[in-house]
């Protein structure tokens, strides 16, 4: 079968991004058009003259995702099409540059079905801070130092905020769940309107770990409860994975090195912000 | 059907007729009127579009951008800070050669703030890539807006049609709208759309060895947009009988003229007024209406037996003078004074230009500010 994402990318060994995407190419099947906001995704996988897209996929710049998507699919309205329109983004290009351009496609109620590969930082810079970026972490620029902890504000609430603004369907996934994430990219395309996807992207330069263990720090993160699988639909909350005794969040932070300076009292306000999560979470 | 309308009712009857299948507008003074307009005939059924109310300028040119790569023909409208705010944009549009029409309604530029018409919003967007014609009158905005698809949609590149903000904007005018385009501007067709049937990717990244034949290419196409802009104006003459000049410049009283005085937009209506007016006959008008690209042959020509020029010019590239003045200087080896006024909407009256005149005719080459009331 052909691979509507070719192999050879250029990315990283172990890069979360390409895996995902593949995952949902394998949902989404060919009838789709692609909108990239600017990322390692595109600059990886479009370098003239070569692409590694065998769907139509178009990319413009960085803050723009949801409004060109707006576009296509309105286009496509027009032209009587029913074609999908996926839009795929990363953290930076989601929660901080694009948030604007975002909501205002949900607004309008777009049929989109937007993707954030959250590798919680600038990666394709250079591993700067976005506000996706967890408490703690050490990036480019939000160093550990006398005066800081690294990062120092807890990652924005996205999904919380997208689900604010009635969103039909909000839902996480994991590389580590991957039968979970094609169900989901499956169900999202059945719901006409906005849908938002966010996608946990373990990211081995920019989390320092080994190019072997993506999917494991994927699956980590679920088991201690620092990535919430879960559905929102109509404002109706689902958890799909209950870890029935989650591991610390030790067990998780220690295997990266952006968090090797954390001390055991900065690891416990981590773990009693996840504790916190999480009944938050079975309340809402 | 003659009528007497405002200036952005009149772009906004173009348009209509244009039938663009999306458009995306945000709100700013005084482009307003023109997308009120639209967003009313769009829900009374007399134009067919998916009308988006987008939150910015730069999702305003982004869903255009999305919208022509899908394969519909597109119309935006901004000013000012939205242009601004758009610029990004505007290379990404030119560059992936999508065939968008814009109108501004040229507004001054923030700080200090101004809602005024002055040309600092067009000027600081001329290395975009976009074609940019200017126009005098509510009737050449409307033409020159229907040509305005059918230049794009040759040479793949997107245009700016400018109307100078409130002098045409919000001014009546008697304007005669076509009954139909139909004969002169067809269905869109364009070669290279996203469709699954046939994938292609659009908008991909470019290392050294590939990125600069790109803009060269571009910069080839904006060059050939004189030849198509001319017969354009030809064309459209032949089925609606209305011409503007040759479709890059337009000359008034240049008969016996030993000098002549150089501007865009709405104020050469006023300087043809005080031309025949005050029967001058060693000064002549050339307007130019197509700004990129730039006119450069017609100017040489146009001004080879001349002793000296002026031009008048609202906006400032700051450091050098006026930008209009640095690039007919550019091209002219004589004394070209360079007169910057009417910045911020305020008025360029009969007096400022009769002075303007006898500067020309010393035959020097000054920066002058009409008007100023600094010190010198």
């Amino acid at each position: 079968m052909k691979k509507l994402l070719s192999f050879g990318t250029r990315s990283c060994a172990g890069c979360p991004a390409s895996l995902a995407v593949r995952r949902i190419l394998e949902a989404v099947g060919d009838n789709v058009i692609i909108v990239n906001g600017t990322s390692c995704l595109e600059v990886t996988t479009t370098q003239y003259p070569l692409s590694s897209w065998n769907v139509p996929y178009i990319h413009t710049a960085f803050e723009c995702t949801g409004a060109v998507a707006s576009g296509v699919e309105s286009a496509l309205k027009k032209m009587g099409k029913d074609t999908h329109v996926v839009a795929i983004a990363g953290d930076g290009g989601t929660f901080d540059i694009g948030l604007q351009s975002l909501s205002g496609m949900i607004d309008r109620g777009h049929n989109v079905l937007y993707i954030c590969y959250d590798n919680e930082c600038y990666a394709n810079t250079g591993l700067q801070r976005s506000s996706a970026t967890p408490y703690g972490a050490a990036t480019t620029t939000s160093p550990p130092g006398k005066f800081s902890i690294g990062n120092k504000t807890f990652k924005k609430p996205i999904v919380q905020m997208l689900a604010a603004q009635k969103v039909p369907y909000v839902a996480t996934a994991s590389l580590a769940y991957p039968d979970d994430l094609e169900r989901k990219v499956k169900k999202a395309l059945t719901i006409k309107g906005p849908k938002f996807i966010h996608i946990l992207a373990p990211c081995p330069i920019s989390w320092r770990f080994d190019s072997s263990e993506t999917i494991h720090v994927a699956r980590l993160a679920v088991e201690t409860g620092m990535w919430i699988l879960c559905e929102i639909e109509n404002g109706k909350i689902k958890i799909n994975v209950t870890p029935s005794e989650r591991k610390p969040v030790k067990d998780y932070l220690s295997l990266q090195g952006r968090f090797k300076h954390l001390k055991d009292e900065d690891i416990k306000k981590i773990q009693e912000k996840v504790d916190d999560d999480w009944k938050a979470y079975k309340k809402y | 059907m003659k009528k007497v309308i405002e200036g952005s009712h009149a772009v906004a009857e173009a348009v209509r007729l244009c039938a663009p299948k999306v458009i995306a507008a945000y709100p700013i003074t005084p482009q307003t009127h023109i997308v009120e307009r639209l967003s009313k005939m769009v829900a009374d059924g007399q134009l067919d579009s998916e009308f988006l109310c987008v939150e910015s300028e730069h999702s305003a040119m982004s869903a255009c951008i999305g919208a022509q790569a899908t394969g519909v023909r597109t119309y935006t409208a901004t000013a000012s800070q939205g242009l601004m705010l758009m610029h990004e944009m505007l290379h990404v549009a030119s560059g992936m050669r999508l065939p968008i029409v814009i109108n501004v309604a040229n507004r001054s530029v923030s700080s200090p703030l101004s809602i005024w018409n002055d040309w600092l919003d067009a000027m600081a967007v001329r290395n975009s890539g976009w074609v940019q014609l200017f126009v005098e009158s509510s009737q050449e905005a409307l033409d020159t807006t229907i040509q305005a698809y059918k230049i794009a949609e040759t040479i793949h590149l997107p245009v700016m049609v400018c109307i100078d903000g409130f002098y045409l904007s919000h001014t009546y005018e008697p304007v005669d709208i076509p009954d139909t385009v139909a004969g002169y501007l067809g269905d869109y067709k364009p070669k290279v759309v996203l469709d699954p049937k046939n994938p292609i990717t659009q908008g991909m990244m470019a290392g050294p060895k590939a990125f600069q034949e790109f803009k060269e290419q571009q910069h080839r196409a904006l060059l050939s947009a004189k030849d198509v802009i001319k017969n354009e104006n030809r064309e459209f003459n032949k089925k609606f009988g209305r011409i503007y000049g040759d479709g890059l410049v337009e000359t008034y009283n240049m008969e016996s003229a030993d000098y002549a005085i150089i501007s865009m937009g709405s104020v050469c209506g006023t300087i043809k007024h005080i031309l025949d007016e005050k029967k001058i006959s060693d000064i002549g008008l050339i307007r130019i209406k197509t700004y990129r690209p730039f006119p450069n042959k017609e100017i040489i020509d146009l001004t080879k037996n001349l002793k000296a020029l002026g031009v008048l010019e609202k906006d400032i590239s700051f450091g050098i003078g006026g930008a209009l003045w640095a690039d007919v200087k550019t091209f002219v080896d004589k004394p070209v004074s360079n007169f910057i006024g009417g910045l911020g909407g305020r008025d360029i009256q009969i007096e400022d230009i009769v002075k303007i005149f006898g500067t020309i005719r010393k035959e020097e080459e000054n920066i002058h500010w009409v008007g100023s009331q600094l010190k010198k």
